[in-house]
């Protein structure tokens, strides 16, 4: 695979790609921390909204199959999913996380979302990248105020961090140094704006519809894909694993970056989202093989990593008109890496009982999703908690940093 | 697609007419806008200046001696380098030089699509490019032409585009870079004291050009008895090389000993005069031929308004034509002042440099990366100053509308929402820039987008963003 670097700041030189980093003869060397801990941390977005009910589906909770329809999964049968606990399957998808979960490297928390409750896309993500409390703060992200509170000396303020793809992501956006670097090929437009460029055409021109299905079908075709669209057989998992790919190389060095941040599209399915296949199942698909790039590319610093992966909000219980799910609440977040204290679901389960949905339609949220980041922030690179619910998530002094989600 | 009701509307003015809404216009510009959309097009004729002021910037004559003198040291390197061949590796002998047409074009290139993207309606601009895209030159035809193609536009081609057509057709005609794209340099009258003395002859490329497309267009009555007399008329019309002794190099001038002497007929005119004073008078009278009155009005109309566009709406611009004698700014008043060019249904894609410029404005995301936007434009089918032949790029939506072409828009579309890092809300800006009149389709998909990101990308692929 070829790399090439986006980055118009001065240092993105030092990140050589072919292997080895060519500028690391000349970078000075660190001392390792008193502890010897050399850690890393990972953030992913999905973009979109993933629907954590399909992801980590609550077999166990005696709602659950009747609410989430034909996208349900269960412990056995057709759409079986791979048990986590006697309570909680995994989506098929993802048999690179099970098998890290089942070694204790990999965990859920279940039943959280950040602070917003709306449901809009933009600021929900808006929310989710800045780590303020609500929307309207976009000058920096939540991941680069935390770098910057990180003491000076140690690797993770001496290494820039890492910003993948085209356009660094609001979470690691800010005032912190950062390098961006993307694959060659770019994620082009997706199959998701496709489909709804398409839509949109089909309803206003009729015109650009017809030339426009004719590109998709000619995409199709040079990708060699089925021209499938409503199944979403064309999934951006490449883009996914690619990204993860070239991250984890540049990650790996000595000199490397410790933090990296990069976002994943697509998870926007109001149609067709499948359950054990499909459209969900391709994207859980990609974010699994991105999991995996990294355990393999990293070498022997994915015993001190960690990867959290999280989404602006979650799905609706009940599956919609169009076999999809619209914007709700309440979601999943994936941890993983050598560094997590895995082997478990963590959730306050909130139960699927009318009574007990958030505004009687979406999974109620029990953990507030910035008790895992400053939980996961605090053990990994040791922020106090006083940084930790100012500078990096402010105004979050009432809501205490989740403990013990790192295990080395 | 008709969208109704908003016949004079402010969106109607700036993207039939302009270039798309600027995010970042000054508040006193949008209310004179909201207030009178036509009148603050007008007023955008009266204050504002054709022309490109750039200290970047170097004209016609200085890139032309700039590139004989390159032109000059490579040939003395290559037959430096051939004598020293079995000396010297070849790679020692070149020094690093920055070619003299490339920087000139990104330069130019630049300079044009800033103008443009500052521009508080973009219908001066509009009617710049219409007249340059009239007429065409092509870098592809040399290095002289891709040296000189900007700096052709800024001089024969801006500040005449609200004067009179007589004066736009002889700067044209005149400017070293038609001269030397159309082949009219080196044409030689056979009864010329050169053209005795040499077997060289007549080229009627430019003769036949002025008549079929930048004039009487084709088809009007003309005959090739015509064109090759026209041609005859216009031998001498020539510029300095690199090594003149009348003229400094790269200017215009008229050689006498080329021209080929005598009266010349022309659709049943004679034309008597000496020396230059016979072109002259030909392109006088070309220029405010009835059927140059027709071939310009259509032109306009099929570019502003429709690709067939409403035969009053000709009929009424050809009519202002003939009667001011070829008054270009009365010409744009007239296509304003036309229900018609208002009121018919909106349906054509607006060009690549249209859509490019439009996005960047409604983005408020400074162009400011030349070799960016060349490269969009090669790929989107609209390479600067390179058009498929001397009648420039075509003018109807068949042009444009291709599945491949859709797909490489979506694709900068997509480049372009990523480099503003904008942060407005998608249905605030889709508001700000088409106002009510988008479907409730296209509002939904707007709102409903996955990211920020996406929705800026639907809101610029949208039908009504495309279409003006």
């Amino acid at each position: 695979m070829s790399l090439c670097e986006i980055a118009t700041l001065s240092r993105r030189k030092m990140l050589g790609l072919s292997g080895s980093l060519v500028a690391s003869a000349f970078i000075p060397k660190f001392a390792r921390a008193a502890d010897g801990r050399d850690p890393r941390l990972i953030a992913i977005i999905l973009r979109g909204a993933m629907d954590g009910l399909s992801a980590v589906a609550p077999v166990g909770d005696p709602d659950y199959a009747g609410l989430h329809g034909d996208l349900a999964l269960g412990f056995s049968g057709e759409n079986a999913g791979l048990a986590l606990d006697s309570f909680f399957a995994l989506n098929p998808a993802m048999t690179n996380f099970s098998r890290l979960y089942k070694s204790g490297q990999a965990a859920v928390v279940h039943a959280v979302a950040t602070g917003y409750r709306e449901r809009s896309h933009f600021d929900g993500q808006d929310v989710l990248e800045s780590g303020f409390a609500g929307p309207g703060n976009v000058s920096s992200g939540w991941l680069n105020r935390a770098i910057s509170a990180i003491p000076n000396g140690s690797r993770v303020a001496s290494n820039p961090s890492l910003a993948v793809g085209a356009v660094a992501p609001l979470i690691i956006r800010g005032p912190a140094e950062t390098l961006g670097w993307a694959p060659v090929n770019l994620p082009g437009p997706t199959q998701d704006i496709n489909q709804r460029l398409l839509d949109l055409y089909q309803h206003t021109d009729v015109k650009l519809a017809k030339l426009f299905s004719e590109s998709i079908k000619t995409q199709m075709l040079v990708s060699g894909q089925a021209m499938d669209v409503s199944m979403g057989k064309v999934n951006q998992g490449g883009d996914m694993v690619a990204q993860a790919r070239g991250a984890a190389k540049l990650m790996a060095a000595d000199d490397g970056p410790r933090i990296a941040a990069m976002a994943f599209d697509g998870w926007d399915t109001h149609e067709n989202e499948g359950g054990a296949k499909g459209r969900l199942f391709n994207l859980l698909t990609g974010l699994d093989g991105a999991i995996a790039e990294f355990e393999t590319g990293l070498g022997a610093a994915w015993a001190q990593t960690a990867i959290v992966v999280m989404t602006e909000f979650g799905r609706t219980v009940n599956v919609n008109g169009t076999d999809g799910t619209d914007h709700g609440t309440g979601t999943l977040a994936f941890l993983a890496g050598g560094a997590i204290k895995g082997g478990r679901v963590i959730a306050d389960w909130p139960g699927l009982k009318n009574a007990a949905l958030y505004q009687g339609r979406d999974l109620k949220p029990t953990t507030d999703l910035r008790a895992v980041l400053k939980g996961l922030l605090g053990d990994q690179f040791g922020l106090s908690n006083e940084a930790l619910s100012k500078d990096v998530f402010p105004d979050s002094g009432l809501i205490v940093p989740m403990k013990g989600l790192i295990g080395v | 697609m008709a969208l109704a009701g908003e016949k004079y509307s402010v969106f109607r003015a700036f993207n039939r007419f302009g270039l798309g809404r600027r995010i970042e216009m000054p508040e006193a510009d949008a209310n004179a806008a909201e207030k009178d959309p036509k009148a603050y097009l007008q007023q955008e004729l009266n204050s504002q200046s054709a022309m490109i002021t750039s200290s970047e910037l170097v004209d016609t004559q200085s890139n032309l001696a700039a590139y004989f003198e390159q032109q000059a040291m490579k040939k003395a390197m290559r037959e430096g380098a051939d004598a020293n061949a079995a000396q010297q590796p070849e790679t020692s002998t070149k020094p690093k030089m920055q070619s003299v047409q490339r920087e000139a074009l990104l330069n130019e290139v630049e300079a044009r699509i800033l103008k443009a993207y500052e521009a508080p309606a973009g219908f001066l601009e509009r009617w710049v490019w219409f007249w340059s895209n009239h007429f065409s030159v092509s870098v592809a035809k040399s290095g002289l032409v891709r040296a000189t193609a900007g700096s052709f536009e800024r001089e024969a081609i801006r500040p005449h585009v609200l004067g009179s057509f007589g004066d736009i057709l002889f700067a044209v005609e005149t400017h070293p870079t038609m001269l030397a794209y159309l082949d009219n340099r080196d044409s030689i009258g056979p009864d010329s004291r050169a053209g005795l003395k040499r077997s060289k002859g007549l080229n009627e490329n430019l003769a036949r050009e002025i008549m079929e497309l930048h004039t009487l267009g084709v088809g009007s009555g003309y005959t090739q008895a015509d064109v090759t007399a026209f041609a005859r008329v216009i031998t001498g019309w020539t510029f300095a090389g690199a090594n003149n002794n009348k003229q400094e190099p790269g200017v215009f001038y008229f050689e006498p000993n080329r021209h080929q002497p005598g009266a010349q007929t022309i659709m049943g005119k004679s034309y008597r005069q000496n020396d230059i004073a016979q072109g002259k008078a030909v392109l006088a009278d070309l220029a405010i031929h009835p059927a140059t009155a027709k071939h310009i009005a259509f032109k306009v109309a099929r570019h502003f308004v429709a690709d067939v566009p409403p035969p009053e709406l000709v009929d009424n611009l050809s009519r202002n034509f003939t009667k001011t004698r070829g008054d270009l700014k009365a010409l744009a008043n007239t296509l304003l002042d036309d229900d018609l060019a208002w009121s018919t249904p909106v349906d054509k894609l607006k060009s690549p440099l249209e859509y490019l410029v439009s996005v960047s404005r409604g983005l408020g995301f400074e162009p400011t990366k030349p070799q960016q936007m060349l490269r969009a434009l090669k790929e989107l089918g609209q390479p600067t100053w390179q058009p498929p032949g001397p009648n420039g790029f075509g003018d109807t939506n068949d042009v444009w509308a291709s599945p491949e072409g859709l797909k490489v828009r979506l694709a900068y579309a997509t480049l372009l929402v990523r480099q503003a890092q904008m942060q407005d809300s998608p249905s605030d800006l889709l508001q700000a820039l088409l106002g009510n009149g988008v479907s409730h389709d296209t509002q939904q998909t707007v709102a409903r987008a996955e990211s920020r990101q996406q929705g800026l990308a639907l809101l610029f692929m949208s039908p009504e963003f495309q279409r003006r």
